[in-house]
């Protein structure tokens, strides 16, 4: 297909946040203290307000990372310098992780 | 059964050629990984060329790990390089290349396969050596990186208890191969003196630590350094 050509609606891709409320809510179930995925993208995953320890981040982590595999065929890593930083960690809440993933997705294709 | 998936890095020649062919004979699916190409033909052995320190490389190897094979069961991380050098006289290229390979690879393999074992466990064995109880001159940098791999071996281990891998780590003396081609014959003879088992360790000895260390009842191994020859 010529890249100026948009895929029809039905064969485009789901947004970044999609993705991610897809892997927090096939995660909730093992949780004790559930994300409150209702808020949207103001549900907070990790850090001050999170729900998530350290093992569960992982496996939202790289579960994410193999959706967006799987629905935008790209490789990426998730990994953060900043994962654990209180204020400016990307996994903060459902929104900065997908604005993050984003941003990482659109690195690896310009690479 | 499937069979189980085993991941070797720098497994065209030396130690990591024999270990894919142990693993091979036990039964397992073996994925070697290094620079140039394979050596071995068999149905159960694919081989991938990597440099083990590039991301984008060795994430693309996970990539088909995990749509080929599904999961890893475990991971060799036998890959390492030396430069035997006095200090002064070691350039940092040198320097930059040695921890490369043997500390960020070793760390990239661990972080992927990690997540490729996170669904039910693994074993994870890193090779270390000798020169660090031994602390050998003229080895300033490849001890620290195989220092280092020991550190990361202890951190790791305690990481991913969680997803049921143990990490351990295993320390051999001098074995005949590459690695040790240029060392001098007279200071190779310094360093078995030094063992209480005063010879070469042999590919049988590591192997035999390896079997172990991968063992399914080897659940509660973990963090550990074996060091071989009695150092």
């Amino acid at each position: 297909m010529p890249k100026n050509m948009r895929k029809p609606a039905a064969e485009m891709a789901r947004s970044m946040k999609e993705l991610v409320v897809q892997v927090v809510s096939e995660l909730n179930p093992s949780l004790a203290d559930p994300v409150q995925i209702d808020l949207g993208v103001e549900a907070a995953l990790y850090g001050r307000n999170g729900v998530l320890d350290s093992i569960a981040l992982v496996s939202l982590v790289v579960a994410l990372e193999q959706l967006i595999d799987e629905e935008y065929g790209v490789t990426v890593a998730l990994a953060d310098e900043r994962a654990v930083s209180q204020s400016s960690s990307p996994f903060r809440t459902v929104g900065t992780l997908a604005a993050y993933a984003e941003s990482r997705v659109q690195e690896a294709k310009r690479s | 059964m499937s069979p189980r998936v085993t991941l070797i890095t720098g497994a065209s020649k030396g130690l990591g050629y024999r270990l894919a062919e142990h693993y091979l004979a036990q039964g397992n699916q073996v994925i070697g990984v290094s620079r140039g190409a394979g050596a071995i033909q068999h149905e159960r052995y694919a081989h991938f060329e990597a440099d083990v320190a590039d991301e984008a490389r060795v994430l693309e190897l996970f990539k088909v790990i995990r749509s080929t094979w599904g999961s890893l069961d475990h991971l060799i991380n036998n890959a390492g390089i030396a430069s035997m050098n006095h200090a002064v006289l070691t350039p940092m290229s040198a320097v930059k290349r040695i921890l490369a390979t043997n500390v960020e690879g070793l760390f990239l393999f661990s972080r992927e396969a990690a997540k490729l074992m996170r669904a039910r466990g693994g074993r994870i064995v890193n090779l270390t050596s000798v020169a660090v109880p031994l602390k050998l001159e003229g080895e300033a940098i490849y001890a620290a990186s195989k220092a280092a791999v020991i550190t990361l071996t202890e951190v790791l281990a305690r990481e991913l208890a969680p997803l049921r891998i143990t990490v351990n780590a295993l320390g051999p003396g001098p074995i005949a191969t590459d690695l040790i081609r240029g060392v001098p014959e007279k200071k190779l003879n310094e360093i078995l003196a030094r063992q209480a088992v005063k010879r070469m360790t042999e590919p049988k000895d590591v192997m035999h630590a390896v079997d172990f260390f991968l063992s399914a009842d080897s659940e509660m191994i973990t963090g550990q350094t074996l060091f071989l020859g009695g150092v």
